[in-house]
C-alpha cells in the first residue's frame, strides 16, 4: 500500500506540475469551450471533479479485479471507454433522481464530461504507471482538480481580455490559445516545487 | 476509381483535417514536438481512420440506426488496440514517445466525425479511400507542425541539423506552451483567410470551426453539423430530417447569428437552454437510448438533436 507521503507528492505533481491541459493537452475542448464566465467554468470544473474520481476509481476496480483476473489487460481501452460512457448516463440518471439539487448545479456540463479525452486519459494513465486503486483515485482526482484550477484562471482572464482591442484576426480563439500558453509557461514554475 | 482519386483529394487538400476544419486538436497539440513524433501519431491515426471506415461501411446495413455510436466506438477501438499491439511489437521507441495517446485515438473527433457522417452511409471502396485521404491530410498537417516545432524549438528536422550555428534554438517551441503559441498562429491565419474570403464574397463556411471558433463549438455544432451539411446520401429516420433541415437555406444565417452571439458572452444562456432542451428530450424519448449512444464518443456528437430543439 502506498504511504501518505507518497500520495501527497502524487496530489501536487498531478494537479499543479504535470497539469492536465496545460501540460498533457487532454480536454482542451472544455478547456477552451466552456471557460468565457467564471461560474460556468467553476460548474464544468467541479462536474469534471466528480466525473473523473468516480471513473478512475471503477476503472481501477475493474482492471485489477476483472481485467488482470482473466488476462485480458490489452481490452483495457474498449473497455474503458464503454464504461466510462455508461457510468456517466448512469450518474446523470442517479442523480436526476437522488439529488436534484446537485444535478441542477452539474446537469448541463455532465454530458460534455462523456467526450473529455481526459477522463479516459486519466484511466489509462492509471494503468500504464501502475498506480494501486487508492492512488489511482488520488490521481484521478488531483488531475481533475488541476483542470479546475487551470479553467477557472483562464476564464477569468476571459473576462478581464473580453473588451481590450485586439488585432482583428486574433480576436476569439488566437487570444485564447495565447493566454493558455502564458498559462503553461507559469504552470512550468510548478516544476520547482518538488 | 475516380471517386476513389477525389475522396482522396479531399481529405489532403480541400477538407484538411486540421488545417481547414480543425478537428482533433488534443493529439495535435500534444504529439507535435517533432516531425517525426507528428509523422508517427498521423500514419497511426490514418491506419486506424482508413480501417475503421472500412470496416463500418461494409458493417452499415448490419448495424441499426439506434445504437450505431457504440457500434462505432467498439470496432474503433478494436482497431487501436490493434494498432497500439503493433506499434509495441515492431515499433516499441515511437509507442513510448506518443504514450497514452495511442489509445486516446478512439477519442479522436475526426475518426467518429468521418464515421458517422460518411463511412455509414456510403459503399466500402469509397469510404476505405476517403479514410485514407483524411488519414494523409491529419498527417501531412501533423508533420508540418511537428517540423516547425522541431525548427524553432531545437533547429533540427527529423534529428538533422538544419539551421546554421548562429541560431539560437527556441526552446519553448519543443515544450508545452509553444504548442499553443503555434497553434493561435496558426488560427489567427485561418481567422485572416476567413476574412478575406468573407470580403471576396466567397464561401467561408467550410474553413474550420471546429476549435477555431470555440470548442463549446466543438460539443454543441462543431463537427457533426459540418460533416452533416457535407453528406451526399441520407438513410432514412431521424438523420434524414435533421439532414433537410441542414440544408434549409436560413439556416446558415441562424447559425452565424447564434455564434455571434456566443462571442458577445452570452454563451451561458444558450448553454443553460440546451441543456434544459436535452432534459427534455430524454424524457420525451423516455430512457437511455439513443442519448446514450449519442453522448459516448467524441467531442461534438451531442447536442446535435436539442439545436433542432430550440429552433
Amino acid at each position: 500500500m502506498e504511504n501518505v507521503k507518497d500520495l501527497l507528492v502524487l496530489l501536487v505533481t498531478s494537479s499543479l506540475v504535470s497539469n492536465v491541459v496545460l501540460s498533457r493537452f487532454l480536454g482542451l475542448c472544455p478547456f477552451l469551450g466552456v471557460s468565457k464566465k467564471t461560474n460556468t467554468a467553476a460548474g464544468m470544473g467541479v462536474a469534471v471533479i466528480f466525473v473523473i474520481t468516480l471513473a478512475s476509481a471503477v476503472s481501477g476496480l475493474l482492471y485489477r479485479y476483472v481485467l488482470q483476473r482473466f488476462h485480458v489487460e490489452y481490452l483495457e481501452t474498449i473497455v474503458f471507454i464503454l464504461v466510462i460512457a455508461a457510468l456517466v448516463q448512469f450518474v446523470e440518471m442517479f442523480l436526476r433522481k437522488a439529488m436534484p439539487a446537485l444535478y441542477r448545479a452539474l446537469g448541463v456540463y455532465l454530458p460534455l464530461i462523456t467526450t473529455n479525452c481526459a477522463v479516459l486519459g486519466v484511466a489509462l494513465t492509471n494503468v500504464q504507471k501502475e498506480y494501486g486503486i487508492v492512488a489511482g483515485i488520488v490521481n484521478g482526482f488531483a488531475t481533475a482538480a488541476g483542470f479546475t484550477i487551470a479553467i477557472i484562471i483562464l476564464a477569468g482572464i476571459r473576462e478581464k481580455l473580453e473588451h481590450n482591442d485586439i488585432p482583428k484576426p486574433f480576436r476569439g480563439m488566437p487570444t485564447v490559445l495565447l493566454t493558455a500558453g502564458l498559462m503553461a509557461i507559469a504552470f512550468c514554475g510548478f516544476s520547482g516545487l518538488l | 476509381m475516380n471517386r476513389a482519386g477525389e475522396r482522396l483529394l479531399n481529405g489532403l487538400v480541400k477538407e484538411n483535417p486540421t488545417f481547414v476544419l480543425m478537428l482533433g486538436m488534443c493529439p495535435t497539440l500534444a504529439v507535435t514536438t517533432s516531425a517525426m513524433n507528428g509523422l508517427g501519431m498521423g500514419l497511426t491515426t490514418a491506419a486506424v481512420l482508413a480501417l475503421s471506415n472500412l470496416f463500418i461501411s461494409l458493417l452499415r446495413k448490419i448495424i441499426p440506426d439506434r445504437v450505431r455510436i457504440p457500434a462505432f466506438i467498439v470496432i474503433i477501438a478494436s482497431f487501436v488496440t490493434a494498432v497500439q499491439l503493433l506499434l509495441e511489437g515492431y515499433l516499441p521507441e515511437l509507442n513510448k514517445s506518443l504514450g497514452v495517446y495511442i489509445p486516446l485515438i478512439v477519442v479522436n473527433c475526426i475518426i467518429l466525425g468521418r464515421a458517422e457522417s460518411f463511412a455509414y452511409s456510403n459503399p466500402p471502396i469509397p469510404s476505405l479511400f476517403d479514410g485514407i485521404g483524411m488519414g494523409l491530410g491529419f498527417t501531412v498537417a501533423l508533420t508540418c507542425i511537428g517540423a516547425v516545432r522541431e525548427i524553432l524549438g531545437s533547429g533540427e528536422l527529423f534529428g538533422y541539423g538544419l539551421m546554421p550555428d548562429s541560431f539560437e534554438p527556441i526552446r519553448i517551441f519543443g515544450q508545452a506552451p509553444g504548442a499553443f503559441f503555434v497553434l493561435a498562429a496558426l488560427t489567427a491565419l485561418q481567422n485572416l483567410i476567413k476574412e478575406k474570403r468573407k470580403s471576396a464574397g466567397k464561401s467561408y463556411r467550410k474553413i474550420g470551426s471546429g476549435c477555431s471558433e470555440d470548442c463549446g463549438s466543438c460539443s454543441d455544432m462543431g463537427c457533426v453539423r459540418r460533416f452533416y451539411g457535407e453528406k451526399q446520401t441520407g438513410k432514412q429516420g431521424s438523420r434524414d430530417k435533421r439532414q433537410n433541415e441542414e440544408r434549409d437555406g436560413g439556416q446558415d444565417e441562424n447559425r452565424d447569428e447564434r455564434r455571434k452571439g456566443n462571442r458577445d458572452g452570452k454563451q451561458k444562456e444558450t448553454r443553460g437552454g440546451r441543456g434544459k432542451g436535452d432534459r427534455n428530450e430524454g424524457q420525451d424519448d423516455g430512457g437511455v437510448r439513443q442519448d446514450g449512444g449519442r453522448d459516448t464518443g467524441t467531442d461534438g456528437l451531442e447536442y446535435v438533436d436539442l439545436e433542432e430543439e430550440e429552433r
